[in-house]
């Protein structure tokens, strides 16, 4: 039985650069379920927020707390890159690397890796190199990847940002069948449809600072802010 | 061009020939060679990969003190093991002078910071694209080491080749610690020296083309075998 990591919090974080603050004050909780979407014009943050949750962007000030000691919560998280890093190996290697780093067999690890390459849709791309595949085919890749330890939650980092539509609805529907079973998601996105289609929670940022977070449906129903109205208008946004 | 001529017919000669000292002088430059490169791989890679990946106070002094142990001269190499292997140095106890093994010695010291360095150009390359992810995924200092190693093994083996070449022609140090004795301690570079220093130019050009035959062979069923320049797959 895995120990739950969640509820998870993020208190007085501040991220700096050469005395700049580029995030920051953040006070966010992260409840046990759900989708939380991370929205904001560009600039406004939201993977400094992410990386910052992950716990791969140094704090200048604040701390993240989870349920465990952060060493065992980092084994239950995953985090998908805007521009997915291929290992330069095969698909089936990068499916397996997560496993082999927790220390399971190659040939199991090999198996479980073919298997979730077959429920992302690349079964037939085993032994491709992962960095010769399509943007899309990168993206499954990557969150297979992302999903195979089988976290407890997820941070997604615009990862449809530069796919069509198939591709977009593919990546939506993993992550649904992983938050179906269980897996807690937190994803940055511009795109206001897909907020609309998978969030149960929205964060918005401007400037590095959380200006207005809630359900999502009060929030596209009923943005409270000047800023979030113009977001979910389609406005330019400063 | 006559003496370029008598070179070729020369080596040919003692090729097909398996001329006795011939096998015997180019076995021994592979052995003393192959391991000295086997040596400073052992090392120099997980060097060049861990210094790629770790930040501390002085790395930069040391990537550039390894920068410039590239270009160690190899006559001053071979003195100072000399020196150091002698029966009145610190490890003349050992009786290692005039041996192979001391051969061995002097080559990984020279060949060592080369491997490492290439190795960490490579490897720094690799890092910067597999840093978030390895990061991301919790991963040790040793586990990254051996991920860019395995994952950018074809660019080390360019490592690995470049002290090999080094080493092959290698021949200041070698003289020195070697002492060249027939039977023994002479290599190829070493009896080309020889053979040059008695006139015969013919046997010296015919060891030397012998000498650029075994390094691009070498080179050759490395890159076979690393299939470096293999298309679509890793």
């Amino acid at each position: 039985m895995v120990t739950p990591i969640l509820p998870a919090t993020l208190s007085g974080a501040f991220v700096k650069r050469r005395g700049k603050t580029l995030l920051g004050p953040i006070d966010l909780t992260l409840s046990d379920t759900g989708c939380t979407i991370i929205m904001g014009p560009n600039g406004a943050g939201k993977t400094k927020l992410l990386r910052a949750l992950h716990g791969v962007e140094r704090l200048a000030t604040g701390q993240m707390t989870w349920q465990v000691p952060l060493e065992a919560a980092q084994t239950q998280q995953a985090f998908v890159f805007q521009q997915p890093i291929m290992l330069r190996r095969t698909v089936q290697e990068n499916l397996a690397y997560p496993l082999r780093l927790s220390g399971i067999g190659r040939a199991a690890a090999m198996t479980e890796a073919a298997t979730w390459a077959a429920r992302v849709g690349l079964g037939d791309a085993l032994d491709r190199a992962a960095p010769r595949l399509s943007g899309g085919e990168k993206q499954k890749l990557a969150l297979a990847r992302a999903l195979i330890r089988k976290p407890q939650i997820v941070f997604l980092d615009e990862p449809c940002a530069n796919l069509d539509g198939p591709a977009t609805r593919e990546i939506e529907r993993l992550l649904q069948e992983a938050q179906a079973q269980g897996t807690r998601i937190v994803m940055a996105t511009h795109d206001v449809g897909q907020a609309r289609r998978l969030a149960d929670e929205v964060v918005f940022l401007m400037h590095g600072q959380i200006i207005e977070e809630g359900p999502a449906a009060a929030f596209f129903a009923d943005p409270q802010t000047p800023q979030a109205r113009a977001h979910l208008k389609g406005d330019i946004v400063e | 061009m006559g003496e370029i001529w008598e070179g070729l017919v020369a080596g040919f000669w003692l090729l097909i020939t398996l001329d006795a000292d011939l096998v015997d002088i180019t076995l021994r430059s592979l052995q003393v060679t192959l391991t000295a490169v086997v040596i400073a791989s052992a090392m120099g890679l997980p060097l060049g990969a861990w210094l790629a990946i770790r930040r501390f106070r002085s790395r930069r002094t040391v990537i550039a003190l390894l920068n410039a142990l590239m270009g160690l001269p190899p006559v001053v190499v071979g003195l100072i093991v000399y020196l150091m292997l002698s029966r009145s140095g610190p490890f003349g106890v050992f009786g290692l002078l005039f041996t192979p093994t001391a051969m061995i010695i002097a080559q990984v010291i020279i060949i060592t910071p080369l491997i490492a360095s290439i190795a960490h150009q490579a490897m720094r390359d690799i890092w910067a694209e597999y840093h978030d992810l390895l990061i991301s995924l919790s991963t040790s200092h040793w586990q990254r080491i051996r991920t860019l190693l395995w994952d950018g093994r074809r660019a080390l083996i360019t490592a690995a080749l470049a002290g090999f070449g080094r080493a092959i022609g290698e021949v200041g140090a070698i003289m020195i610690v070697g002492g060249n004795i027939d039977q023994a301690t002479r290599v190829l570079t070493t009896a080309i020296a020889l053979e040059t220093g008695k006139g015969d130019f013919a046997l010296a050009l015919g060891l030397g083309f012998v000498l650029i035959g075994l390094a691009m062979t070498v080179n050759l069923i490395i890159h076979m075998v690393g299939r470096t320049e293999r298309e679509g797959k890793w």
